[in-house]
């Protein structure tokens, strides 16, 4: 499987490191050179002699996300610090691009319902927290 | 007629004004606190203070109501996606839409966000027609419908100067449906109108016939 991964922040690149570690060919996108250490930190050996890619550009670029390989991409993952970054840039790759697998990080909780409706894979980790507080304070609460 | 405008910066707050001004309700969103501040002195209750592109604050201000939603922010994201949620969420009949950025207009039509107006392009197109650089000016894109219409100068020498219209070779999908001779009025042509050099001519054309229409009106027969 080849695996995109726009956004090397730290959901970004760990889910990059991992999928790598499972043996998957992986290609980040990030528009910011530095992001480049998150890949390396902890690692044995640098991102790219591991077999990583990673290129520098802009996610909304349609030459970048070339560039990065999106043509052969099987799972493309949005997970910039931008909700309306990864949105857009989903669409892109799953409209323009055919891309079988879009998986989009989205932070506002509604708008991660409604685009999970328009057939998004969308995962929301502030609506995980929230629920994972709910029920602290629920158990907290009880055990008064 | 009821206006959402996302977006307070000079297009948005200037528009927001003329529409108000053309007494149609109005109400204007800002995200950036200190402007949305500024603009509340002059605006008052027509204008209100969040991000345009959640969902909460577009219903907050009416979206299920509104005729027409236009998103003018200086970020094209946003402005896609106020626009994707306003059309296929809220079922808003008429959306404009803002791009800053010319590159990204091809995003704009991926996504059904039409129209999208982008000021660059504008202004290319204004010089375009001022300064004609190859004698041909696009006066109407129409890519849904697979029609244009091209403004083309007649070149001094070129295969089509002293030709009557019927005479011209132009390709199938392609008509001449005007003339401007130099300083006169335009006229629609008749079949033994004769062409001739500095006359400038109106063409409907099929998307991509352009080389061939500049090649019967180039200097000397040039094709660039």
């Amino acid at each position: 499987m080849m695996v995109l991964v726009v956004g090397a922040g730290r959901v970004g690149s760990a889910v990059a490191k991992s999928s790598l570690a499972a043996g998957h060919t992986v290609s980040v996108l990030d528009e910011d050179p530095l992001s480049h250490e998150r890949l390396d930190a902890g690692q044995p050996t640098s991102w790219e002699d591991a077999g990583g890619r990673f290129t520098v550009g802009t996610a909304i670029e349609i030459d970048a996300l070339l560039a990065a390989g999106i043509e052969e991409a099987d799972i493309f993952i949005a997970a910039t610090r931008g909700d309306n970054t990864n949105i857009l840039v989903a669409q892109i790759a799953q409209k323009r691009f055919g891309v079988e697998r879009v998986i989009v990080r989205v932070l506002d909780p509604a708008r991660s319902d409604w685009y999970a409706e328009q057939g998004l894979h969308t995962i929301c980790a502030v609506k995980l927290g929230i629920a994972m507080f709910e029920q602290a304070v629920t158990e907290a609460a009880a055990s008064h | 007629m009821y206006v959402i405008v996302v977006g307070g910066g000079k297009v948005g707050l200037n528009l927001a004004r003329e529409l108000i001004r053309n007494e149609r309700e109005v109400t204007l969103v800002e995200q950036e606190r200190r402007a949305y501040l500024r603009i509340e002195q002059e605006l008052e209750h027509a204008v209100q203070y969040g991000d345009g592109t959640e969902l909460w604050v577009l219903e907050r201000a009416g979206i299920q109501r509104a005729d027409l939603v236009v998103a003018v922010t200086g970020d094209d994201e946003d402005n896609i996606l106020i626009c994707q949620v306003a059309k296929e969420k809220y079922l808003c009949e008429r959306i404009i839409a803002r791009c800053n950025n010319p590159r990204n207009l091809q995003h704009f039509k991926l996504l059904g966000v039409q129209p999208a107006v982008s000021a660059t392009d504008l202004i290319l197109n204004l010089i375009e027609h001022e300064v004609p650089g190859h004698g041909l000016v696009h006066l109407l894109d129409l890519p849904d419908e697979k029609l244009e219409i091209i403004e083309v100068e007649v070149g001094e020498g070129a295969l089509a100067a002293g030709l009557t219209v019927a005479d011209i070779e132009l390709p199938d999908g392609s008509l001449i449906i005007s003339v401007l001779p130099r300083g006169k009025a335009g006229f629609v042509p008749k079949p033994d109108t004769v062409i001739a050099p500095g006359d400038e001519v109106l063409v409907v054309l099929d998307p991509g016939l352009e080389p061939y229409i500049t090649a019967q009106f180039s200097p000397n027969g040039q094709t660039d």
